[in-house]
């Protein structure tokens, strides 16, 4: 729905992509309407909240998806080998 | 049951070309059933009672042109950011409220006295929280201060806000030439030069400007009789009476007609004046969902079967209020079915005409033209006289019993000032203009530009994506844009690129339906609209407005639902 519209625009050079992206963030969530310093109040607390969620699963989703993977692994790895145990 | 042919041939002959939207391929059947209805008179009896007989199945045989109205439903996507961006705002104006009121924010607003601060408050209801917090942000879209006569096109004065819309000041310059979507001159007679603004001009030269009386006391001038004699003669009807106020026609001739014992079956969408007065007359008001006829007639079975409340009686009288177009859907109303269900059920009729008179039907008498019914089975007729007879005021029209009754008791006649007399020459002027005694075809061809015109932007805006509501054939045409801050940036683009339009919020419509409404104006040259066509493309893609979801024309009648009866309680 953006691309498509944005087609139909002319824009220059990015900037002006990026400005009238800005834009569109700001109808959309309502922002336009409110004085700058309440603006600025909204933008540093969404991208601070922002921020801390890229920073969290910066540090722990490597750390997350290498132990599911050695639970999954030891689930369906590990029976073979202890009835093969058993056995002899 | 017969309609006096007498102006009927004349207009007809020499306007060809559209008329309201019905073209030349339309299937035989309708056209014969259009040319049955027009060219024999007589067999509208054998119709009307057909008509009653199969009023709950077969509606084909009760409308004349086919009718086509859409609502598009909200984009889901859309109906979400809209309520996030609401509760953005809504937490930003606690916020705001809190600074507020621990003074390290100045207040602008009305405030209770230091002496009544431990008393019950006075302003902290939500509409006023959303006064304050999200209409003051964005008020610079309305009460735009008008420098011109408001024709096809005005001139605004520019203003300017510094501290974010709570004062004005004015630049002193004048934006000229705005392309006006915004005023209700559906037939383009709101001008200051042509034969209406002459003759009004001589008018105050011979009667002045006040009349410093009631009608009842010394106040009846004779152009008022004129007046009304000639708007008995437009309608169709024995007989009518003017007011000078359109809303006061409403909310106080209802009283008159109704009271305590009676009911009013109201559409859920009437205008505030029409609530007001159903209020005031003291009757039980029930309402039934917009346009919909299976509700109307759910209510009328329940209420003679039941009767009132607790005692089971019969009600005194039941009143029906319907309106010809709802100007914030740009609906129709589906008028032979409502007739046709008044008849069944002995009900009356009270239709409102504030917006239809003039701008519908092949000869612009309304909406009872439109649809080709007869005049007299509506029993009240209201309209009025400030949209396309460019003047201020309202009527009431009816059989002659009924006019003679509200002569000596409705509030308005009794103690409302008489209108002024250069506005009654300008309804007089403008009304014979429209009917074509003045000898010109200049009415007949504005009711057909009016009907092309509509036609033509309804056309093409849907055509370019965006969400319009309401039936094909009226010219108020509203467009959604959802959100909050669309509504304030919508306004100021358009008036960037000389444009004005009308932006509609809460409380006038639902929370998340806001709109943009166009009223097309017979005064638009084809030139004009493709210039406002073409700048609201522009600035729907600049907005990101264009939300349907479906390119072709929609052409269904609202089906029949099951549920509809579900939350109906007496």
């Amino acid at each position: 729905m953006i691309c498509a519209s944005a087609c139909k625009m002319n824009f220059k050079n990015l900037r002006e992509y990026l400005a009238w992206l800005y834009y569109q963030y700001l109808l959309i969530t309502g922002i336009y309407v409110l004085e700058p310093w309440e603006k600025s109040i909204f933008n540093s607390i969404l991208f601070s909240a922002i921020a801390m969620v890229i920073y969290t699963s910066y540090v722990f989703v490597p750390i997350h998806v290498r132990l599911a993977l050695e639970f999954f692994s030891g689930l369906f790895g590990g029976q073979p080998e202890s009835t093969m145990a058993l056995m002899n | 049951m017969t309609e006096s042919p007498t102006t009927k041939p004349s207009s007809w002959e020499v306007c060809h070309g559209v008329k309201n939207g019905l073209t030349a391929d339309r299937g035989c059947l309708v056209k014969s059933l259009h040319r049955c209805n027009e060219w024999h008179p007589n067999n509208r009896c054998h119709l009307a009672e057909q008509e009653e007989v199969n009023v709950a199945s077969q509606y084909g045989t009760l409308y004349n042109r086919p009718f086509v109205e859409s609502f598009e439903e909200t984009p889901m996507l859309v109906a979400v950011l809209t309520y996030m961006g609401y509760g953005i705002l809504t937490i930003f104006g606690y916020l705001r409220d809190f600074l507020r009121h621990w003074k390290i924010e100045k207040c602008h607003i009305a405030r209770e006295k230091e002496e009544q601060k431990d008393f019950v408050p006075l302003y902290q209801d939500f509409e006023n929280f959303y006064t304050r917090n999200l209409y003051m942000r964005i008020r610079d879209s309305w009460n735009r201060p008008i420098c011109s006569v408001p024709g096809a096109k005005m001139d605004l004065l520019e203003q300017a806000s510094h501290d974010f819309n709570w004062t004005f000041e004015y630049t002193g310059r004048i934006v000229q030439d705005v392309i006006n979507l915004g005023s209700y001159n559906y037939l383009g007679f709101a001008e200051n030069t042509g034969p209406c603004a002459d003759s009004a001009a001589e008018v105050t030269m011979k009667y002045g400007v006040g009349v410093a009386s009631t009608r009842q006391e010394i106040g009846n001038l004779e152009k008022h009789e004129e007046m009304e004699k000639l708007v008995a003669r437009f309608l169709g009807v024995e007989s009518a009476m003017a007011f000078g106020m359109g809303f006061a026609t409403n909310s106080m001739n209802i009283p008159a007609l109704v009271g305590k014992g009676c009911l009013i079956l109201s559409d859920e969408l009437n205008h505030t004046s029409l609530v007001l007065g159903a209020r005031l007359s003291g009757s039980t008001i029930r309402v039934f969902k917009h346009n919909n006829m299976q509700s109307l007639e759910k209510l009328l079975r329940d209420a003679i079967v039941h009767g009132q409340p607790r005692t089971h009686r019969p009600w005194k009288k039941i009143l029906i209020v319907v309106e010809g177009i709802y100007s914030m859907e740009g609906s129709i109303v589906r008028l032979p079915e409502v007739i046709a269900l008044k008849k069944r059920y002995r009900a009356y009729l009270y239709l409102d005409e504030a917006h239809s008179i003039g701008a519908l039907g092949p000869r612009g008498r309304g909406v009872v033209d439109y649809f080709g019914v007869d005049s007299h089975d509506v029993d009240v007729m209201m309209g009025t006289f400030t949209k396309s007879f460019g003047a201020a005021g309202g009527y009431i029209a009816g059989k002659q019993e009924l006019i003679e009754y509200l002569r000596s008791h409705s509030h308005s006649a009794v103690y409302a000032t008489s209108m002024s007399p250069p506005v009654v020459e300008q309804i007089i002027t403008s009304m014979k203009c429209i009917m074509g005694e003045d000898g010109t075809t200049i009415g007949c061809e504005r009711v057909r530009q009016l009907a092309e015109n509509t036609v033509y932007f309804r056309k093409r805006l849907r055509k370019m994506g965006f969400i319009i509501y309401g039936n094909k054939d009226s010219p108020v045409i509203p467009m959604m844009l959802y959100m909050p801050a669309k509504i304030g940036a919508f306004g100021r683009e358009m008036l960037k690129r000389n444009i004005g339009v009308v932006v509609v919020g809460f409380p006038a419509t639902p929370i998340i339906e806001s709109r943009a409404r166009f009223c097309i104006s017979a005064a638009h040259t084809k030139d004009m609209l493709d210039r406002a066509l073409s700048v609201i493309s522009e600035v729907g893609d600049l907005l990101q407005l264009k939300y349907s979801r479906r390119r072709m024309q929609p052409s269904l009648v609202r089906p029949f639902d099951n549920n509809m009866y579900e939350d109906i309680d007496d």
